[in-house]
């Protein structure tokens, strides 16, 4: 039984659920995803995802609950670990100018610079088809308020881009996505993740 | 920021942005505020979001006068000076102050019952706008009716401005109970029940068979400490909007805090009672049966 755990500080957590539940069974997997509020339930989980939400206030209670560290330690011993949106934030090494101006602590386990809001408001918030590496099949995805990877570095390699901004990225076990693929019944990018615990 | 994309082949303003906004302030505090000042306070607390409005509830009760949309100079400031989304209130009805905070860049508009209803027959067509709306409720038929009309996001009602719970608990649990009666039924009494609660017929059964609203549901309307935020949360909301409590306390700072972090530890009584610790006086609140039947907020809109 493999069980994957969803960050439940903020954010949509029960489409996460949801999305790895489906993807496990596609995958003929006996696996579940479940929440994740403390150390002890990070303790004993194979692989663990940061759900979209507000990265301020994600990075606030993974501090003030003792999360933070643990999290580090545990994608250091190689568990599998994908961020989602605000998710990907916290994943990344540098931050722009939001991440600095709102002392967002980050989490530092991808060798990338990530700049918040970077296409803009809500009214510029879009869906497209994305061109992943690895797929087939384009990607419906739905981009809110998005970050942008405006810079990888060292083993962190891009996945998939807009023009010049990359919003999927991979280094090792470790998956960023800017958009949000727990929000469409398409679950090839969780089976990606999933396929790595 | 500054980034150099034609983001006008994109399709934007759909359903799933709009309800996917509205999921990612799931399990968060959304604090009104008046100015600049105030959301930085929020942010820093750690708000998913702010709600800019003229004056707070509490405010709008004492003075009295016509409450409109906030002056769109201190919409800008609030915009400028946090990071997280920025929500604001329109009047009932009033589309072009909707329109308004649509040009600013604003990410959700509350179409609210706080403000002085603008058109005495409809609500905003809010399936017009590129931005998401949330709208109050009291019942499931009322929050139906706004779901129907384009609301990617409801709450409770309750009664705004009091710093008293008991009209919010009310809501939600009419809105819980509501759900659970359709779970048995068959589609004629599905039908019957959409004709009854005025809501159509579609959403009744999705509700039905989803034993949820296909919306997220936040609690609003009196919540004005940590314990207030974690019953509401106990009774199955998505997350809270915390008004006057905030803002009309003796130390706003610590009880935001305090209401972000009941929110995520609203099941565990230990680390609430901690929470709750210190935070000196809450607003003073009203009973509801002092409150004149013309001045109840919550009968505005149906």
């Amino acid at each position: 039984m493999k069980r994957t755990g969803i960050i439940a500080a903020q954010g949509d957590i029960s489409e996460h659920i949801e999305a790895v539940n489906r993807a496990f069974g596609e995958m003929g997997v006996k696996g579940e995803g479940v929440q994740v509020r403390s150390r002890n339930e990070l303790k004993r989980i194979d692989g663990v995802i940061l759900p979209g939400g507000e990265s301020t206030s994600i990075s606030k209670l993974l501090a003030s609950f003792g999360l933070h560290d643990t999290l580090i330690n545990r994608a250091e011993e190689g568990m599998p670990i994908m961020g989602t949106c605000a998710g990907s934030i916290l994943l990344a090494r540098k931050g722009g100018s939001e991440v600095q101006r709102t002392g967002t602590r980050l989490l530092g386990l991808m060798n990338m610079e990530v700049d918040r809001n970077a296409f803009g408001r809500q009214r510029e918030s879009f869906q497209t088809r994305l061109d992943v590496v690895g797929l087939e099949e384009p990607y419906e995805a739905v981009f809110i308020r998005a970050p942008a990877i405006i810079d990888v570095w060292g083993d962190c390699k891009p996945l998939a881009k807009i023009d010049d901004y990359i919003v999927m990225a991979r280094q090792g076990s470790r998956f960023a996505l800017t958009f949000h693929p727990e929000l469409t019944p398409d679950f090839r990018l969780h089976r990606l993740f999933l396929s790595e615990l | 920021m500054g980034i150099n994309l034609d983001l006008s082949r994109f399709r934007h303003g759909t359903e799933l942005l709009k309800r996917g906004f509205a999921k990612m302030q799931k399990g968060g505090v959304i604090m009104d505020v008046t100015d600049a000042e105030q959301a930085i306070i929020a942010e820093e607390a750690g708000a998913v979001a702010v709600m800019a409005l003229e004056r707070v509830p509490a405010d709008i009760r004492s003075q009295g006068g016509v409450a409109r949309m906030s002056d769109p100079k201190k919409i800008k400031g609030i915009i400028e000076a946090v990071t997280i989304p920025v929500m604001a209130k329109a009047r009932i009805g009033h589309f072009v102050e909707a329109q308004i905070l649509e040009a600013l860049g604003v990410d959700m508009v509350d179409e609210s019952e706080v403000l002085t209803p603008a058109d005495p027959f409809y609500h905003i067509h809010k399936k017009d706008f590129i931005i998401p709306f949330v709208c109050g409720a009291r019942d499931l038929g009322e929050a139906l009716r706004r779901i129907h009309e384009g609301a990617a996001m409801i709450r409770t009602k309750g009664e705004a401005g009091t710093g008293n719970v008991v009209e919010a608990v009310r809501h939600q649990r009419q809105i819980v109970r509501q759900t659970r009666e359709l779970r048995e039924l068959d589609d004629e009494e599905l039908f019957s029940v959409a004709r009854k609660i005025e809501a159509p017929f579609e959403l009744v059964k999705e509700v039905a068979g989803l034993q949820r609203l296909p919306v997220v549901n936040f609690a609003a309307g009196g919540l004005a400490t940590p314990a207030d935020a974690a019953l509401m949360m106990q009774l199955g909301v998505d997350g809270v909007f915390v008004g006057s409590g905030i803002f009309k306390s003796d130390d706003p700072a610590p009880r935001a805090k305090a209401i972000v972090e009941a929110v995520y530890h609203y099941d565990e009584p230990e680390v609430l009672a901690e929470i709750s610790t210190g935070l000196g006086t809450a607003m003073k609140g009203i009973e509801i049966s002092d409150i004149p039947e013309e001045q109840m907020l919550q009968v505005r809109g149906w």
